[in-house]
C-alpha cells in the first residue's frame, strides 16, 4: 500500500482496535482521519502500509474536533493504546512487584482496572478529588479535574520477571524472550526491565501523568515504580490531514508504520493469534520499549547530505533516495549499505514488521551542557523473535549508531483487552481455568 | 525539621473550646458562690466542694492542707490542661480560674508535683454542651499525652550527657551522645513542632535559616553542634554556649508538652507526618548530613508513629479492619527492614547512612511509601463512626 493520508479509504475499525464504546462506534468519515504516526526511530521502512488511522468519534458529527478531547473506549478485544491513533503525549511507567501474596496482587490488578476504567472515561478515581471526609486524603489527586478525557488510553504489560513470581513460571509465553544484547547497547539497569508496565497516552500530558500517578498511589505497598518516562511527540491529531511527525533529528518518522485501520496487517503482525499460544495471550501483543539517547548536538553539526545519507530519505519531503514523494516505494539498493531505512526495511529482514508508537523525550540535561534527549521507542508485535529482534540485529551496522545509544530496554507481554465491567487486567493469566 | 502543616495546635494558638485564663486573680470571690469550687488538697486526697458548676467563668479555690508542695490542674477528659497552678506550698491558698464551656472536666491534685495526680470528675452545666467523644479516644489521647511527656522527660538527661561532653570539649563522647539525645524529640516531633518557636531553635538545619539570619549568630541547636563535631571537628566557646542554650530550649519543650492540644485526628495525622519526615529528610540523608545518624532518627520517627497508631487501633479496627491489617503488616515490614541496619535489636547503633547505597535507600523509601499511604487514611478511620 502506498496510500497517503487523504487517499486512504476507511473501514469500520471497531474490529481492528477491538474497542467499542457502547454502540457509538461506527465507520468514521474521511474527515475524521487523523495522523497515524508510530514515532519509531525512523524504522519507517519496517512497515509497509499507509500512515493513517482513524479517530474514534462517538456520535459527534464533528469528528476531527471532537477527537481532541474524546474518550477512547476502555473495553474491547484488544487493549486500547496500541492500534488506537497515537495521542500527543506519553507517560510510561515500569513497576516492580513487592507483594508476595497472589491474592493481594490480583486485587491490585482489579483495583487498577477499576481506576483505569474511570480515568479513561474522564472521571476521577474512587470517590473523587474533593467532597469526601475532610480528615481523609481524597481518593483522586485532582490535577485532571476539568480536563477532557483527552483520548487517554492505559495499556498494561507483564515483564519476564513477573513470571518468576506467584507460581506463574509455566504460564510465561515462549515469545516473551529475554532480549539479547545488541551491538552498542549501554543499558542502565535502573532504566530497564520491570515486572509490570503501564503505558499512558493522552493528548494532554497532565491527563497522562495523572493516570500514572494515581495508579502508582493505589499500588503503594504492593508495587513500586522501577522507572518511568515522559514523552512528547506528534501534534497532528487535531488536523484532518495526516502529517508524519518528525523525530528530534528532524526527520519524518513512522512513514510506513502499520495503520490502525489495517485489520489484516494488525492481525498478521501485531495481535497474538489463537494458534500462537498461550491461550491467555490471544488478542494480546508484545511490547519492546527502548530508551534511545540521541547525541543531538553532534547530529546538528552533521552536513545535510550526510544526514540524508544516514537515513536514506531526504529531510524536507521524507522521500526515499531517488524518489520524489514521502510515500513512494523505497528502492533500497539506491541507498547507502548502512542507511537506516535500508537496514530496517522488512525486505532486509525477512518481512519483519512492527507497529511503532514511540515518543521523543528531553529529560533535562546531561550535566555536560547537552540536552538529555532522544527517542523513547515503543514497538508492538505479535512475536518479538520475528519483529524487533531481527530488525535490531540488522541495525548493528546502522550509520545512525554514531549518533544514538540504547540506554534502557524492556519487554512486556501485553494481555488482551478488558472485555466488560466484570473483567480485569490479567484475568485470563490469573484465572485457574485459563 | 519543622513541616509546613502542624497537626497539633497549642492551646493559645487555636480557637479552643474555651479561653484559658490561668493564674488570673482579678477578683476575689466570696466563698460559696456558684462558680467557685473549693479544692482541699492533702498528701493523699483531693476533695472538692461540688461536682457541678455553671459553664462560664469558674474558679478553683485551692488550699493545700498537706505536708508536700502540690499542683492543681483542671483537665479535659483527654487530659489536656485547661488551667493549672504549680508550686502550691503546704498551708497556702491559691486560685485557679478558667472560662469553660459546658462539658465534663477533671480536677487533679498532684502532691509532691509527681504522677497523674488524685482526680475528681466535675461537670460544667449549661446549654451547648460539648459533644461527647468515644471514651476510648479520650483514653488514647490521654495515653499519648503521657507518652509525649515521658519522651520529653527522658530526653533531658540524655541531652545533658551530650551537652556536658560538648562543654568538656570531648569530641568523641559528644559524637557518641549526639544521636541518642535526639530520639525522644524525633518520636514526638509533630507535638514539639506545634510550639512553633522551639523547633527552629533546636532542630533547624543550616539551609532552614530564614532570610537575613546569620548562621554564625542565629543558627542554634543540635544540627549546629552536629556540624561542629563532624565537619569542623572542634568545640569552642560558642559551642559551649550553644550546649547550654539547647538544654534551656528543650526544658521549655518539656514544660509545655502538656499544653499541646492533642486530638485523635492530630495523633493520626502526626503519625503520618512522622513518616513524611522520614520520606523527605531521612531517606534522602539530608537530616543528619554530617553525622549520618539518619537511621536513628528514622527509627525514632517510626516508633512515634507506631505509638499513635497502636493507641488509636481499637477504634480504627472497628471502622476499617482492612486498614488495620495493612498497617500492622507495613509497620512490621518497615521495622524488619530497619533491623537489617543494626546488629543488636535493642540498641540504636544503626549503620551510618553514608554507607547505605542507592539501591538500599530505594528499598527503604519503598517501605516508607508502603506504610505512609495507608497511614494517611488512619485519621478518617478514627473519626468516621
Amino acid at each position: 500500500m502506498t496510500d497517503t493520508t487523504t487517499e486512504t479509504e476507511t473501514t469500520d475499525n471497531a474490529d481492528n482496535t477491538g474497542n467499542t464504546a457502547g454502540g457509538t462506534t461506527r465507520a468514521p468519515s474521511r474527515r475524521s482521519l487523523i495522523g497515524w504516526g508510530g514515532a519509531g526511530l525512523a524504522l519507517g521502512a519496517a512497515a509497509a502500509g499507509g500512515a493513517v488511522a482513524v479517530a474514534r468519534t462517538g456520535d459527534d458529527e464533528r469528528p476531527a474536533a471532537a477527537a481532541a478531547g474524546a474518550a477512547v473506549a476502555f473495553h474491547g478485544v484488544h487493549q486500547a493504546g496500541i492500534a488506537t491513533p497515537v495521542q500527543d503525549r506519553l507517560h510510561f511507567a515500569a513497576f516492580d512487584v513487592k507483594t508476595t501474596d497472589r491474592a493481594e496482587f490480583v486485587q491490585l490488578l482489579k483495583d487498577w482496572t477499576a481506576a483505569a476504567r474511570r480515568m479513561t472515561a474522564g472521571r476521577a478515581v474512587g470517590e473523587g478529588a474533593y467532597g469526601g471526609l475532610p480528615e481523609a486524603p481524597p481518593d483522586d489527586t485532582g490535577e485532571a479535574l476539568g480536563l477532557k478525557p483527552s483520548r487517554l488510553t492505559l495499556t498494561i504489560g507483564f515483564g519476564p520477571s513477573l513470571f518468576e513470581k506467584f507460581g506463574l513460571a509455566d504460564r510465561r509465553p515462549e515469545a516473551l524472550v529475554d532480549l539479547p544484547k545488541f551491538a552498542g547497547d549501554n543499558l542502565d539497569r535502573n532504566r530497564s526491565g520491570g515486572d509490570l508496565c503501564v503505558q499512558a497516552c493522552a493528548d494532554d500530558p497532565q491527563v497522562a501523568v495523572h493516570a500514572i500517578r494515581n495508579l502508582a498511589r493505589i499500588g503503594f505497598g504492593k508495587v513500586v515504580i522501577r522507572w518511568s518516562q515522559l514523552g512528547f511527540g506528534k501534534t497532528s491529531s487535531t488536523t484532518p490531514e495526516a502529517q508524519t511527525p518528525r523525530n528530534l533529528m528532524g526527520f519524518k518518522d513512522g512513514t510506513r508504520n502499520i495503520a490502525g485501520t489495517e485489520t489484516a496487517r494488525l492481525k498478521k503482525f501485531v495481535w497474538v493469534g489463537e494458534q500462537d499460544g498461550p491461550a491467555w495471550m490471544t488478542g494480546g501483543s508484545y511490547l519492546v520499549a527502548r530508551r534511545i539517547r540521541m547525541n543531538i548536538e553532534t547530529w546538528d553539526r552533521t552536513s545535510l547530505q550526510e544526514q540524508e545519507d544516514i537515513f536514506g530519505r531526504d529531510k524536507g519531503e521524507g522521500a526515499p533516495v531517488g524518489k520524489a514523494k514521502e510515500r513512494d516505494e523505497p528502492f533500497l539498493k539506491a541507498m547507502k549499505p548502512d542507511a537506516h531505512v535500508r537496514l530496517a526495511h522488512p525486505d532486509t529482514n525477512g518481512g519483519a514488521t512492527i507497529l511503532r508508537r514511540g515518543y521523543s523525550f528531553t529529560d533535562g540535561d546531561d550535566g555536560l551542557g547537552r540536552l538529555d534527549a532522544g527517542l523513547f521507542f515503543l514497538a508492538y508485535q505479535r512475536d518479538v523473535r520475528k519483529g524487533f529482534i531481527p530488525v535490531q540485529r540488522s541495525l548493528a551496522t546502522d550509520a545512525l549508531n554514531e549518533y544514538i545509544q540504547h540506554v534502557g530496554s524492556a519487554i512486556f507481554a501485553i494481555p488482551p483487552g478488558v472485555r466488560d465491567a466484570d473483567d480485569w487486567w490479567g484475568r485470563a493469566l490469573f484465572s485457574e481455568e485459563a | 525539621m519543622r513541616s509546613a502543616r502542624l497537626p497539633f495546635a497549642t492551646v493559645a494558638a487555636t480557637a479552643a473550646a474555651l479561653t484559658v485564663v490561668t493564674g488570673c486573680t482579678e477578683k476575689s470571690s466570696a466563698e460559696g458562690a456558684d462558680n467557685i469550687i473549693q479544692v482541699t488538697a492533702t498528701d493523699s486526697k483531693c476533695e472538692v466542694s461540688k461536682k457541678e458548676v455553671p459553664a462560664g467563668h469558674i474558679e478553683l479555690a485551692v488550699e493545700n492542707k498537706g505536708a508536700k508542695v502540690t499542683e492543681v490542674y483542671l483537665l479535659f477528659p483527654d487530659d489536656r490542661i485547661v488551667a493549672e497552678r504549680e508550686n502550691i506550698g503546704p498551708g497556702t491558698k491559691q486560685t485557679v480560674t478558667a472560662e469553660v464551656k459546658a462539658g465534663d472536666y477533671r480536677i487533679a491534685c498532684k502532691p509532691g508535683m509527681k504522677g497523674d495526680g488524685i482526680r475528681q470528675d466535675v461537670t460544667a452545666t449549661g446549654t451547648g454542651k460539648v459533644a461527647k467523644r468515644d471514651p476510648r479516644l479520650d483514653t488514647a489521647v490521654a495515653a499519648y499525652r503521657k507518652y509525649a511527656q515521658a519522651q520529653a522527660d527522658e530526653t533531658i538527661p540524655l541531652v545533658k550527657v551530650f551537652t556536658d561532653a560538648v562543654k568538656a570539649g570531648d569530641l568523641e563522647a559528644a559524637k557518641k551522645a549526639y544521636a541518642p539525645s535526639r530520639i525522644g524529640w524525633e518520636r514526638t516531633e509533630p507535638v514539639a513542632e506545634s510550639f512553633g518557636d522551639i523547633d527552629p531553635k533546636v532542630d533547624v538545619r543550616e539551609d532552614g535559616l530564614e532570610e537575613g539570619q546569620d548562621p554564625a549568630t542565629d543558627w542554634t541547636g543540635w544540627h549546629r553542634l552536629e556540624k561542629a563535631l563532624w565537619q569542623d571537628k572542634k568545640l569552642g566557646d560558642r559551642e559551649k554556649e550553644l550546649a547550654d542554650l539547647l538544654v534551656k530550649d528543650l526544658s521549655d519543650w518539656q514544660n509545655r508538652v502538656g499544653k499541646a492540644e492533642i486530638t485523635p485526628t492530630s495523633m493520626a495525622n502526626g503519625a503520618k507526618e512522622l513518616l513524611d519526615e522520614v520520606a523527605t529528610g531521612k531517606v534522602t540523608g539530608e537530616e543528619e548530613r554530617y553525622s549520618h545518624t539518619d537511621l536513628v532518627d528514622f527509627k525514632a520517627n517510626v516508633e512515634g508513629a507506631q505509638k499513635s497508631y497502636e493507641l488509636l487501633k481499637p477504634v480504627a479496627q472497628e471502622n476499617d479492619a482492612a486498614l488495620v491489617t495493612e498497617l500492622d503488616k507495613q509497620f512490621a515490614a518497615l521495622n524488619t527492614l530497619l533491623d537489617k541496619y543494626r546488629t543488636d535489636k535493642t540498641s540504636y547503633d544503626f549503620t551510618s547512612y553514608d554507607k547505605v547505597g542507592k539501591a538500599d535507600r530505594k528499598e527503604l523509601s519503598d517501605a516508607v511509601n508502603a506504610l505512609a499511604e495507608p497511614l494517611s487514611k488512619l485519621a478518617a478511620a478514627v473519626v468516621s463512626q
